[in-house]
């Protein structure tokens, strides 16, 4: 097991520079999540730390060790690939011994190492089975079984459970937890779905056009996005953006273009007048018989255990998340009041937090 | 309303089973297949079943002749220049076929990887197939000329030999001269066949196998290899039924001499049936390159089989 770290690096393919010089530290035996939408240079990360793609600029140490020149079979790592990447024509058995044969390693090691594995990974029973006889899930195991196999210093995860169906996607999520609190191997793992990183991660990269955009615990990131992008990237349904200005006049309130006055906690010290960014998650609405905002009903979004309401906010679209069961329907109107405490704001013009 | 609504139960039983005949779904499948059942019975079945009875009788040309059993069979067992051309039939097509699928494969291989002007290579590559065979035979007539040879003259002007080569008057050399044009004209159907087959084999595996560690000859070895038998099966089976049933060829570069050194079982077919008349005997020697045709088309019906790993549970 080894630490990893990203120092500054680069990637241009031709004349298109793709990443823009990322940094990131991964301490031995965590679990890190790079997340972000499509073409954000997550996978391209991933794949130069696998050594699949050349370093333009800046340094990749897995260990103690800079390995931009080291070929991707002596950097002792291990990827799953998002279409899992099995040999058709070999054997789960097979499969999960081939990096140890080419290795030449002794009959007897294989067989025990490929053992263990399977009993890691419940595959005892599909040895002899061929790729194309696996379901989804189970193909998924066997890739992490050959990953674990090699007993590498870095697991290597590549959107691994993009093509499973939602249902063995959560199952799936929780063995690869489970797996990594077993193994205790140092985990880079690239998707970009939110969920997956917020529930597995033990520190999350949050990427956009070949940057960083914040770096934390996966609450750290909830709780104190850095900027909308990540306060939009995080939680679902997504933050609320409401424009106007901060008003403070006695009492700190923000109005929005639409001449609402929403409740603030607190304002940043000289703010009054600024024009900024309302940001508030849908969960942290709050029905006020008494105070409440009146918002119009657009769609009510029941799931049992929770109800999305969409609605019209002094014209805006937002969308509000509750425990408890809202009896409204369309045309309705609901008072609403955010919770001032969990309110974020952002500079109008960078959108950084305020 | 109340008319057509009495005419219904009173149609005449005939056509309502008519149009209950119309959407059955076997008359149908079968009215469908008509059509390609009768081309193949006028355009396949029927010169076939004519060649193998004429292959019975001593026909000739101008004359229609009668069943006379096995005896061109007879005849050919004790002919000698018909076993030469089973030899030359055999030979040419071993060889031919082995040089195809090397230096075919080696092709795409190579055109597999990130090459400039891809596209213009690929494009290039096919051209010995796009041209007709019977004029790439006699560009091949002109450089194998014992006078006008383009080789000889080279080679003579690079000071490697005195003399012109006497590619086609040499039993030998006029061997290897013609099985070096097939080889020309046959490696790009073997070729795109198999980068057809490459760019099939997803470049995850590919990567997969160089994280755990293989050289690129062991991920040729362990991955391209096995993933592309089930092509290579097919393209090797046509390519060995073409160039065993090859004729346009030898028939332009040396017409199965000098000495029947080049005779292959279909040019001799040919030879001995048209030019020479005995339509019978031709057929017999083109009848006895069924069974040679069977066994290719065995073999690969065994090797196409799908092999265990592609069976089993779809996505």
């Amino acid at each position: 097991m080894a630490s990893v770290e990203i120092r500054d690096v680069r990637k241009a393919f031709g004349a298109t520079q793709v990443i823009h010089g990322v940094s990131i530290d991964i301490v031995d035996g965590e679990f890190v999540i790079l997340v972000g939408p499509s073409g954000c240079g997550k996978s391209t990360l991933l794949r130069m730390v696998a050594g699949l793609e050349n370093v333009t600029g800046g340094e990749i140490r897995i260990g103690e060790r800079v390995v931009n020149d080291v070929p991707p079979k002596e950097r002792d790592i291990a990827m799953v690939f998002q279409n899992y990447a099995l040999y058709p024509h070999m054997t789960v058995a097979d499969n999960m011994a081939f990096s140890l044969k080419l290795r030449s390693a002794p009959k007897s090691e294989i067989e025990e190492r490929v053992k263990k594995a399977a009993d890691i990974l419940g595959l005892g029973h599909l040895l002899e089975r061929y790729p194309r006889q696996l379901s989804g899930g189970q193909r998924q195991r066997v890739a992490m079984g050959r990953a674990i196999v090699r007993n590498p210093q870095v697991f290597l995860f590549d959107e691994p459970l993009s093509n499973l169906d939602a249902k063995l996607r959560v199952q799936m999520r929780t063995e690869i937890k489970e797996l990594h609190q077993r193994l205790k191997t140092t985990t880079v793992y690239v998707t970009h779905d939110q969920i997956e990183a917020m529930t597995m991660a033990d520190k999350i990269v949050v990427m956009h056009d070949g940057i960083v955009e914040q770096m934390g615990a996966p609450l750290e990131l909830y709780d104190r996005p850095a900027n909308m992008f990540v306060a939009g990237f995080i939680g679902s349904p997504a933050m609320n953006f409401v424009k106007g200005n901060i008003t403070v006049n006695g009492k700190a309130v923000f109005k929005t273009e639409g001449g609402l006055e929403l409740p603030l906690a607190t304002a940043p010290a000289g703010a009054d007048g600024r024009p900024a960014v309302y940001g508030i998650r849908p969960e942290h609405f709050v029905i006020d018989a008494a105070n409440g905002i009146p918002a119009e009903v657009v769609v009510v979004e029941p799931t049992g255990s929770e109800t999305q309401v969409f609605a019209k906010l002094g014209g805006q679209d937002i969308v509000g998340v509750f425990r408890e069961r809202v009896t409204v329907g369309p045309g309705d109107t609901i008072p609403l009041t955010p919770n001032p405490a969990l309110v974020h704001l952002f500079d109008a013009q960078t959108g950084q937090r305020l | 309303m109340s008319v057509s609504a009495d005419s219904i139960p009173a149609a005449p039983s005939s056509r309502w089973s008519l149009s209950r005949l119309a959407h059955d779904h076997n008359v149908l499948g079968l009215l469908f297949l008509l059509p390609a059942a009768a081309f193949l019975l006028v355009f396949l079945t029927y010169p076939l079943g004519l060649g193998v009875w004429l292959g019975f009788t001593d026909t000739r040309i101008g004359r229609s002749g009668v069943f006379i059993g096995l005896e061109n069979y007879q005849l050919l067992w004790e002919d000698h220049i018909f076993w030469l051309s089973v030899f030359n039939t055999i030979l040419y097509t071993t060889v031919a076929s082995a040089l195809k699928f090397g230096l075919g494969l080696w092709l795409a291989l190579l055109l597999n990887e990130r090459l400039p002007f891809k596209a213009f290579f690929r494009a290039i590559v096919l051209l010995p197939w796009v041209v007709p065979t019977v004029l790439s035979a006699i560009a091949f007539w002109w450089i194998y000329d014992a006078q006008f040879s383009i080789i000889s003259w080279a080679l003579i002007e690079i000071g490697l030999i005195d003399s012109n080569i006497n590619f086609l008057g040499d039993a030998t050399n006029a061997r290897a001269s013609v099985i070096a044009a097939n080889v020309w004209r046959g490696i790009p159907f073997v070729a795109i066949s198999l980068l057809a087959g490459l760019q099939t084999i997803p470049p995850s595996l590919h990567e997969a196998a160089t994280l755990d560690g293989a050289s690129s000859w062991q991920r040729f070895r362990h991955i391209t290899l096995p993933m592309l038998t089930p092509i290579i099966a097919v393209v090797m089976t046509f390519s060995v039924l073409f160039t065993f049933t090859d004729f346009q060829l030898i028939y332009v570069l040396t017409r199965g001499g000098p000495l029947n050194a080049t005779h292959l079982m279909a040019t001799l077919s040919f030879q001995r049936a048209i030019p020479g008349g005995q339509l019978g005997e031709g057929a017999a020697i083109a009848v006895a390159m069924i069974p040679f045709l069977l066994a290719a088309i065995l073999f690969s019906y065994f090797g196409l089989q799908r092999r265990r790993w592609q069976q089993g549970g779809a996505d």
